[in-house]
């Protein structure tokens, strides 16, 4: 029975058994009726050692290709200073509980409200949550803080130009809830206002949700879209990469009343997908509809400043159903993660992070529109990312380079392809995926 | 450290720096090709500051934290279990953490044999047949899981099954969940023992029930022994049964979910499958289902070819649509994969077993002082009604509150909401009979002084970093932000 794992002695076990009054563990289930029992062996393998688990993992790992990550939408392959693990691997912090005992988890708090503090000031925001899953779920939670908001109306708008993997998340979310999203249709690859201001001629619209940067890498100009949405009796949720809001004009100067998005790119590893970071941040106005954990300073009965979990009045284990949403976690250790590149990189290395990334964009783009190949698509201003035309096979391109350890443009609709580039990549790294890929 | 006050944004300085970047090797013009009207106006007020000074602030933080690395968290419904250190070494293999999610199939098949691999061996583990690992937590895979009860239905036509049933003991998350679906929430009342009162269930068994949600044990820690009328009844109304994993850790070796009648579950990795709670997440909530309602899952899936390929597949009309950007928890799957690989068919069996042993052994040596409100065996938790004594007027809250004097976790307080006095304990089997037999004396030592020195429990927590916070103030006058703070304190 012996596993490092479970400390149990043969002598344990019988005194423990003694000072219940039973004879053995499975009297323990004699309440079980005997039809549920599992009877025999799982079907599962056998176990491993330490060193064994290592080779496996090994194993496993060489049958993936980590590459030079040219591939953006969503997930972008930023520098991860070398602090973070380090801090990240502290125990004390990763396996620690939901600081449910605010006495003993100062820690957890505190940092919260530091990231709280950090977003904020991304976003432009009065308020922050203590995180969210991942950006496409946050941003369902905000069309839900729309409808919340306005009563009795039940219709959000969404633009087509927000990416993919996250209208899909709000879509579902909308259908089940029974919430009606439609889709704004984009015109030159920015969402095409003119047919937003219509549909909020109806009347019946309770929000709007729009990116910045969007699917194409495109920064959308909203000048007057916060005041039309607010004369319709409406609000804005804004969808952004809170990296670029060190640059980019914040949810909060455009008026919006709600900003969400994915903080992957807040110097998060890619891993494949996740855990990444969800946030929203609100004004204040819109705060008790806001979802999940929020984190509010306070003082002690000395007096001493601490810090708490607060408006929980709002969450499913004070309200259940009628709570302003289900969820229960957050990304606590993601939400540190960031705290801490925002710590590392202050106001100045994240606007660095974007003027290399903005510039290596611009010479990669430059580079592919001279070599007659590509073409340009949307003559609109752009940051880290663009997307460009090409009569290439785009798939014997990107099988070539994966071949020279490089992920190409991601292939969107009708011969379009999307290209990021972060300030990871280098200038050699650049002109090297351009002869690839023109070879090919 | 303890006397370690800083805020981050207090030990900012003009000038200094914590990052290193390169030189901008481009000719190009960067932001000036982007009209000044779509840049930002104000500058982002973050701190300035050394990488010395984050790495010490960020370890004065942490020592103000309590984990399972700590001490014991007899947390109930939270199995906050022991977090093996080599998942996490394996976790941070580069060879899975620097994979783009939308990396050509071909270059990721480690990456989707671990997670096809980890799928497989939950559906072993719970009895169903196909399992999604992308929901991101416990609450997500509820939701995840209530869309596919919804489209079941909905896919038969059946457009009348408005109503999830839920029990008056059930997580708030599960009434919660289904409002978020689109459900109505009706409850069901439980017995004095804590089970499902089958009398009250059968009324309800309508044709406007979709399903109805438990936890078995259920969260007073009791096995519901009825549970296979209970699935028939709810099969024979048309409705399906959905089990909420948090309290699978039991069942480890002993039921499988699937073999009780339920037709969908999630499951918390980081419960029972020791992966770290990381102070309130990234968690993981796979979800699995019965055959008849595996076309329902959300896309994306990971499936396997006849050649032993893998492949993301996307576009399945007939799922319920997407609930995550990519493939969930990534680096949590692999914990939770690392962790039943550690185990092994030969030791997974013994988790529920010794789990149970655990729990049982502190209620058997605690209900002289502790009031235990329902008898018998219980699984993992099992829940106190307060001191016994009520006369000293000390409450649970109190108790919680000196446990941490004592340096362990408080128990879950307050909830089920079936009781006054709620204290539900969860030792997980990963505790010594040493560290249950300190705890045993602490919570006697503690019924004790609330017996001969009562103000001293009232009082407490007396040696903890902080002492009793002020939320009340904290809530009527939320300071969310370092900005709002000082303006405060100025």
């Amino acid at each position: 029975m012996s596993h490092k794992y479970m400390p149990h002695s043969e002598k344990d076990i019988n005194e423990m058994l003694e000072k219940i009054g039973v004879a053995t563990i499975d009297e323990l289930y004699s309440d079980v009726p005997a039809e549920v029992i599992f009877n025999r062996d799982y079907n599962l393998p056998e176990c491993m050692s330490e060193e064994e688990l290592r080779k496996h993992f090994q194993e496993l790992g060489n049958k993936n290709q980590p590459l030079i990550v040219f591939g953006g939408h969503g997930a972008y392959d930023h520098y991860s200073p070398s602090v973070i693990p380090h801090l990240l691997s502290r125990s004390e912090f990763y396996t620690a509980y939901t600081p449910y005992q605010p006495e003993i988890s100062q820690g957890t708090l505190q940092y919260i409200f530091e990231y709280q503090s950090m977003i904020s000031e991304l976003t432009g925001m009065e308020a922050t949550n203590a995180s969210m899953y991942d950006g496409a779920t946050a941003a369902a939670e905000a069309m839900f803080m729309l409808v919340a908001s306005s009563k009795k109306k039940n219709r959000v708008l969404v633009s087509t130009t927000i990416h993919n993997h996250v209208r899909k998340v709000v879509e579902t979310y909308a259908k089940f809830h029974g919430v009606d999203i439609s889709i704004i249709p984009e015109k030159e690859g920015v969402t095409d206002l003119e047919s937003l201001y219509k549909e909020l001629e109806t009347g019946d619209v309770a929000g709007v949700l729009l990116p910045t940067p969007n699917k194409y890498g495109i920064i959308e100009d909203y000048t007057h879209v916060a005041e039309k949405v607010h004369a319709a009796k409406g609000y804005l949720a804004i969808y952004a990469d809170p990296s670029t809001l060190s640059v980019l004009k914040t949810p909060a100067e455009w008026g919006a009343d709600v900003a969400c998005g994915d903080g992957q790119t807040l110097g998060m590893p890619l891993s494949f997908g996740g855990p990444y970071l969800g946030y929203i941040s609100c004004s204040k106005s819109m705060l008790r509809k806001m979802p999940g954990r929020i984190v509010g300073a306070t003082k002690d009965i000395d007096g001493k400043r601490g810090f708490v979990l607060t408006l929980q009045a709002r969450e499913q284990h004070i309200r259940r159903e009628k709570a302003t949403s289900n969820i229960c976690s957050n990304q606590s250790l993601m939400a540190l993660y960031a705290t801490i590149y925002l710590a590392l990189m202050g106001e100045k290395g994240l606007k660095e992070v974007n003027i290399l990334s903005c510039d290596g964009a611009h010479y990669l783009y430059n580079k592919l529109i001279a070599s007659g190949k590509f073409h340009q698509v949307y003559d609109k201003p752009f940051l880290k990312e663009f997307v460009v035309r090409t009569d290439l096979d785009m798939k014997k391109v990107n099988d070539y380079l994966r071949q020279h350890g490089i992920m190409g443009g991601v292939v969107m609709e009708d011969g379009k392809v999307e290209f990021a580039v972060t300030e990871r990549r280098t200038r050699k790294e650049i002109d090297k995926l351009v002869d690839l890929m023109l070879e090919a | 450290m303890k006397n370690y006050d800083k805020i981050i944004f207090e030990l900012s300085k003009p000038g200094r720096k914590g990052y290193s970047l390169p030189k901008d090797k481009y000719e190009t013009e960067g932001l000036k090709s982007i009209p000044t009207d779509l840049l930002r106006e104000k500058p982002a007020d973050l701190p300035e500051v050394s990488e010395l000074d984050v790495v010490r602030h960020y370890t004065n933080l942490s020592n103000k934290n309590f984990g399972v690395d700590t001490g014991f968290y007899p947390l109930g419904s939270c199995t906050m279990k022991y977090n093996p250190k080599i998942n996490e070494e394996l976790c941070s293999l580069p060879s899975f953490t620097s994979l783009h999610p939308l990396q050509d199939e071909e270059s990721v098949q480690g990456a989707l044999e671990l997670y096809w691999n980890l799928q497989r061996m939950l559906s072993e583990i719970a009895g169903l047949e196909e399992f999604t690992l992308n929901p991101y937590a416990g609450a997500h895979g509820e939701l995840t899981g209530l869309m596919v009860m919804k489209k079941y239905h909905e896919s038969r036509g059946d457009h009348k099954r408005k109503k999830v049933i839920v029990p008056d003991s059930a997580h708030g998350t599960n009434p919660a969940s289904a409002m978020v679906a689109g459900f109505d929430v009706v409850e069901v009342k439980s017995k004095p023992n804590g089970s499902i009162d089958v009398e009250d269930l059968k009324p309800l068994l309508d044709d406007t029930v979709a399903g109805i949600m438990m936890t078995n044990p259920n969260t007073l820690g009791m096995f519901e022994t009825e549970i296979t009328d209970i699935a028939k009844l709810v099969h024979e109304a048309g409705g399906l049964l959905y089990y909420d994993g948090a309290n699978l850790n039991p069942l480890l070796g002993k039921v499988r979910p699937g073999d009780m009648g339920f037709d969908i579950m999630h499951i918390n990795l980081h419960k029972t499958f020791s992966t770290p709670h990381g102070g309130g997440g990234p968690g993981s909530g796979p979800v699995g289902v019965a055959s008849h309602l595996v076309q329902y899952l959300p896309n994306p899936r990971v499936v396997k070819d006849e050649k032993g390929k893998f492949h993301i597949e996307g576009n399945n009309n007939e799922a319920l649509g997407n609930i995550s950007g990519f493939l969930g928890n990534f680096g949590v799957m692999m914990r939770a994969y690392a962790y039943i690989l550690s185990l092994g068919k030969e030791h997974i069996k013994d988790v529920g077993p010794l789990a149970t042993l655990n729990a049982n052994y502190i209620k058997e040596n605690l209900k002289d002082d502790y009031l235990l409100p329902i008898e018998g065996v219980c699984k993992h938790e099992f829940v106190f009604d307060g001191l016994k004594d009520k006369s000293t007027e000390v409450t649970t809250l109190n108790v919680a509150k000196r446990l941490l004097d004592y340096g362990f976790h408080a128990p879950t307080i307050y909830f089920p909401l079936l009781f006054h006095e709620s204290m539900m304990i969860e030792p997980t089997e990963t505790e010594s009979k040493d560290t249950l037999d300190s705890f045993i004396n602490v919570m006697h030592e503690i019924a004790r002084e609330a017996r001969e020195t009562p103000e001293l429990v009232k009082n407490a927590p007396n040696n903890t970093i902080v002492r009793k916070l002020d939320e009340t103030t904290a809530a009527k006058n939320p300071i969310l932000t370092y900005k709002a703070l000082k303006e405060q304190e100025a």
